[in-house]
């Protein structure tokens, strides 16, 4: 008694200074996640980036200044000019009511923070929780170890860190956390079969929902999981708790979300779920009637119900396949119609397939964005195996599967980033395990009595004994993971395999688990040079969110030879059109800028980022690329007042409208025929130079883009597309040039109101004659100009 | 008549003797079957029968519900939803707390029976908030 006592009191004492240590080194993990992130406020300032966050930004201000009941009734008639969008039920409302109820607890509390400040640092501050969830997660898998080593790759993740910079206030902010702790009290559910924490799944579900349209991720990867711990045989009581209670109460939980609403019960996005739901019903029924029968009686019972049920179920699979297969997208929605198929977007969904995010990342973006992690991974999933446990299985099929659908498009690569955390987070714990074990349990025979060469059998079997003796969780898994550390240090390679063969055969002579042991000298180097590749990870990772993703892409900068020029001139023209337009006046431009010149110039524009309606970006991408007259007609008639134009080639800024226009085009001759992409190729390529076609010189986007650009060198210079211009010196008839910023970046363009008289000809009145004559040809020739 | 002949139809008239028999033997199995179902249900305890009662309960209530809707339509479709799924929740749950208070059950041996009745009561709670906020 009195020598267990002895032990277990220095243990619990070990076991308390581990748990604070734990504890300290997760909070110094929350700072760093925070810390990392801080970049762009450092180098620019405080300021919401990119395009998106611009309108998550906007409707948090109009949260906090009404009040959630207006919130969600909010027709919004300042977009989509004249058709509105109706914000309650079209947004995901997580990250909104996440940052405006931060504002609310902190203005309640007397610390009067703006609303700006709260949503620029509301992705810091999530990812923080999101690298705690992470160090939860890996913890119910493998372990603390593990699931610290998790939690500080996550932290770093040049993946995530380039959604959830300051000032990148997007959905996925807020969601890569709730993704990671839906999954943590899932597996939790799935380890203790406890219904509390499956009602806190449920909830955690709830809240991923309202956060992002990812949570589709979600609701197929775990009934594919509980499928396969059915078909591998590992069906258990605690499955059914983890299963049966998140599908009913998160398919009622995604109704509730006005975004999903009744998606939640009638889309293909969820019928995995409820199939798994019927078999996870099915099995459980077959495993009650196997326990309350005897084997004799269970064998009659399952030939009867086979016989009878197959029949039936046949039935029913047949009608529900028929109904599936009658609706045209078999009940996918587009976006995940791209995922499933990469080639389905560039075919049917233009604008899909426009946005750059969209397309399959290149392999070197793979080792950009998680860099090391790329080949700790597989090392991970063999620790995974040795030995395979519930929670293990659902870490590799997460992974898998987000893997998959990184490689179709680059955005989803920030699905992949948490499971190759957790992946390489395994690897690198039991990695650190077998060599720390290692030096632990031969430094006492090497204090005592000095190595021998060929004493180094028998050093290491007395080792063995020692490993054998401490620790009863036996990991075979170590040998095996110490096999993939030789392949990567070539200087020890031989060596190693020497010794373990030499170590394997009394390993073997016994049949109890023993634990590796490697040598001293050999695990001493391993951890060195497994500290220094850690080294390599966090500089990467520094350089990546100082240099890579921390501009706000609203502000640029470049380094010239004589010091640093900042290029303001988004904001300068969203402050001008706020400064010297009325109020109600339009602003038509490509989608693009739709959500910044809302939320910044506080006016009315005809298309913005979220791209629901595809025909009036098609009309606005006609009226781009249509001569002035013809375009003058279609802005004329959304009552538009201004056009805006983005025009990078005085200063070489290469996103501007004149490198989207084949979009333009595209989207456009994708719903008005007689806009035809052939029109504007010259040799298969869209050109500005003196060999363009009439088309593209006499287009809307040209004339804008190039109107007086000869003035400012001489020679009409296009710094992006590096050359001449086609038509140097033109007039506009139809619109006149109000405003252009410094570095002609931003063009504001007024439509010239039709004139009083008309010389010459006198026109026939339209409004009749175009309607007879329009119906007429249309009835004919679907190719006519619909406004002409 | 042809001797092969004689011989097939003497087959035929075995093969349905056979027939015959392996219909009356699966139908006196089916018999044994559902006679031992009902002994070895009967040795259930007490409280699992009244929870397995309120399980077919809270089922037969969603079936009604359903054939309601097939004859009157799903115009208020969240009504119809959340009263369907308040009931198969209603019964889920049921079934994972006759799960975890099951004595033969060797994975919840240590979990007291009032912890899993208060998680019972929890998640029940949480299921009719929703089913209260959809209901409409």
């Amino acid at each position: 008694m009195a020598a267990t006592a002895e032990t277990k009191g220095p243990s619990t004492l070990r076991n308390a200074f581990g748990g604070v240590l734990g504890v300290f080194i997760l909070l110094l993990i929350g700072v760093l996640a925070f810390s990392i992130r801080l970049f762009s406020v450092i180098k620019y300032e405080s300021v919401i980036h990119e395009f998106d966050p611009y309108f998550n930004y906007r409707v948090t201000q109009y949260l906090t200044k009404n009040g959630i009941y207006d919130f969600w009734n909010w027709f919004d008639d300042r977009t989509w000019y004249p058709l509105g969008r109706v914000i309650g039920g079209t947004v995901y409302p997580g990250l909104t009511l996440t940052a405006g109820s931060m504002w609310w607890l902190l203005n309640s509390l007397n610390i009067p923070l703006s609303v700006e400040t709260v949503c620029v640092f509301t992705a810091p501050i999530f990812s923080a929780n999101a690298a705690w969830a992470t160090f939860l997660l890996t913890k119910e898998v493998k372990g603390t170890g593990a699931g610290l080593t998790a939690a500080v790759l996550l932290a770093m993740v040049p993946s995530y860190i380039s959604r959830s910079v300051a000032g990148s206030y997007d959905n996925e902010a807020v969601a890569i956390f709730a993704l990671v702790f839906t999954f943590y009290l899932y597996i939790k559910t799935l380890n203790t079969g406890s219904l509390f924490y499956a009602t806190l799944n449920a909830l955690s579900y709830f809240y991923m929902v309202c956060s992002w349209g990812g949570y589709t991720f979600i609701i197929n990867l775990i009934p594919m999981h509980v499928l396969l711990c059915i078909l591998t045989g590992r069906y258990s009581s605690r499955l059914y708790i983890a299963y049966a209670p998140l599908v009913v109460l998160g398919t009622l939980l995604a109704s509730l979300v006005p975004v999903v609403g009744f998606n939640a019960v009638m889309t293909s996005e969820h019928f995995a779920s409820f199939l798994v739901f019927i078999i996870i019903h099915v099995v459980a029924f077959i495993y009650y009637i196997k326990g309350i029968l005897s084997p004799k009686m269970f064998k009659v019972a399952m030939t009867l119900v086979v016989t009878i049920g197959l029949a039936v179920s046949c039935a029913v699979i047949a009608i529900f396949i028929a109904l599936v297969a009658s609706s045209p997208t078999k009940g996918w929605s587009g976006r995940s119609l791209s995922l499933l198929d990469p080639t389905y977007a560039s075919k049917y969904i233009p604008i899909i397939a426009s946005v750059s995010e969209h397309q399959p990342p290149t392999w070197p973006s793979y080792f950009m964005d998680i860099n090391v992690l790329a080949f700790l991974v597989p090392a991970g999933i063999i620790a995974c195996f040795l030995p395979l446990s519930d929670a293990s299985s659902f870490v590799v099929l997460y992974l898998v599967t987000s893997v998959y659908f990184s490689g179709v498009m680059v955005r989803l690569m920030l699905v992949l980033a948490p499971a190759a955390c957790i992946m390489s987070g395994i690897a690198l714990s039991e990695a650190f395990d077998v060599f720390t074990r290692s030096i632990k349990l031969q430094l006492p025979n090497i204090l005592d009595n000095p190595p021998d060469a060929g004493d180094m059998n028998s050093v290491s079997s007395i080792a063995q004994n020692d490993a054998s003796k401490i620790d009863s969780h036996a990991t075979t898994k170590s040998e095996t993971v110490s096999k993939e550390r030789p392949s990567r240090k070539n200087r020890k390679k031989e060596k190693e395999k020497e010794k373990e063969n030499v170590e394997k055969v009394p390993s073997h002579s016994e049949n109890k688990k023993r634990l590796l042991v490697l040598p001293l000298e050999a695990s001493a180097v391993a951890i060195l040079l497994l500290i220094v590749l850690g080294g390599f990870y966090v500089v990467h990772c520094v350089w990546a969110a100082a240099e890579a993703y921390s501009a706000p892409s609203i502000v640029l900068t470049s380094y010239a030879h004589d010091g640093l020029h900042v290029f303001d001139d988004f904001r300068e023209a969203y402050a001008w059109l706020r400064h010297n337009t009325d109020v109600d006046d339009k602003v038509a431009s490509w989608w693009d800028y739709g959500y910044q010149t809302t939320a910044m110039a506080n006016r009315t524009v005809i298309v913005d980022n979220n791209t629901w309606n595809n025909t009036h970006i098609a009309t606005v991408g006609t009226a781009m690329s249509s001569p002035e007259k013809a375009a003058w007609e279609i802005f004329n008639s959304l009552d538009v007042k201004y056009v805006l134009v983005v025009f990078g080639g005085l200063v070489g800024y290469p996103s501007d409208d004149i490198n989207k226009f084949l979009w333009m085009v595209r989207i456009g001759g994708g719903v008005f025929p007689h806009i035809r992409e052939p029109d504007y190729l010259r040799d298969g390529q869209y050109r500005i130079d003196a060999q363009a076609t009439p088309t593209m010189l006499n287009c809307l986007m040209y004339k804008l883009s190039y109107y007086r650009f000869v003035e400012t060198d001489g020679k009409a210079f296009d710094r992006v597309r590096r050359t001449e211009i086609g038509k140097k010196y033109f007039k506009l008839t139809h619109f006149e040039e109000v405003f252009t910023t410094h570095h002609w970046m931003v063009r504001i363009y007024k439509l010239k109101p039709p004139k009083n008289r008309i010389r010459g000809k006198l026109k026939k009145p339209k409004s009749s004659s175009k309607s007879s004559s329009s119906n007429h040809k249309r009835a004919g020739n679907t190719q006519k100009n619909p406004w002409q | 008549m042809h001797p092969l002949g004689l011989y097939l139809t003497s087959f035929s008239y075995q093969e349905i003797e056979k027939k015959l028999r392996m219909a009356k033997s699966t139908s006196s199995d089916a018999q044994m079957l559902i006679r031992s179902l009902r002994t070895a249900y009967a040795a259930t305890p007490t409280n699992l029968k009244i929870i397995d009662l309120y399980v077919v309960y809270a089922i037969v209530t969603a079936v009604i519900q359903v054939v309601y809707m097939g004859v009157v339509g799903s115009f208020p479709f969240n009504s119809f939803l959340s009263g369907v799924l308040s009931c198969v929740g209603t019964a889920v749950l049921a079934v994972c707390l006759r799960i975890q208070v099951n004595k033969e059950n060797k994975e919840f041996k240590d979990l007291p029976p009032e912890r899993a009745y208060a998680d019972f009561i929890l998640c029940n709670l949480v299921l009719h908030l929703v089913i209260m906020n959809f209901l409409g």
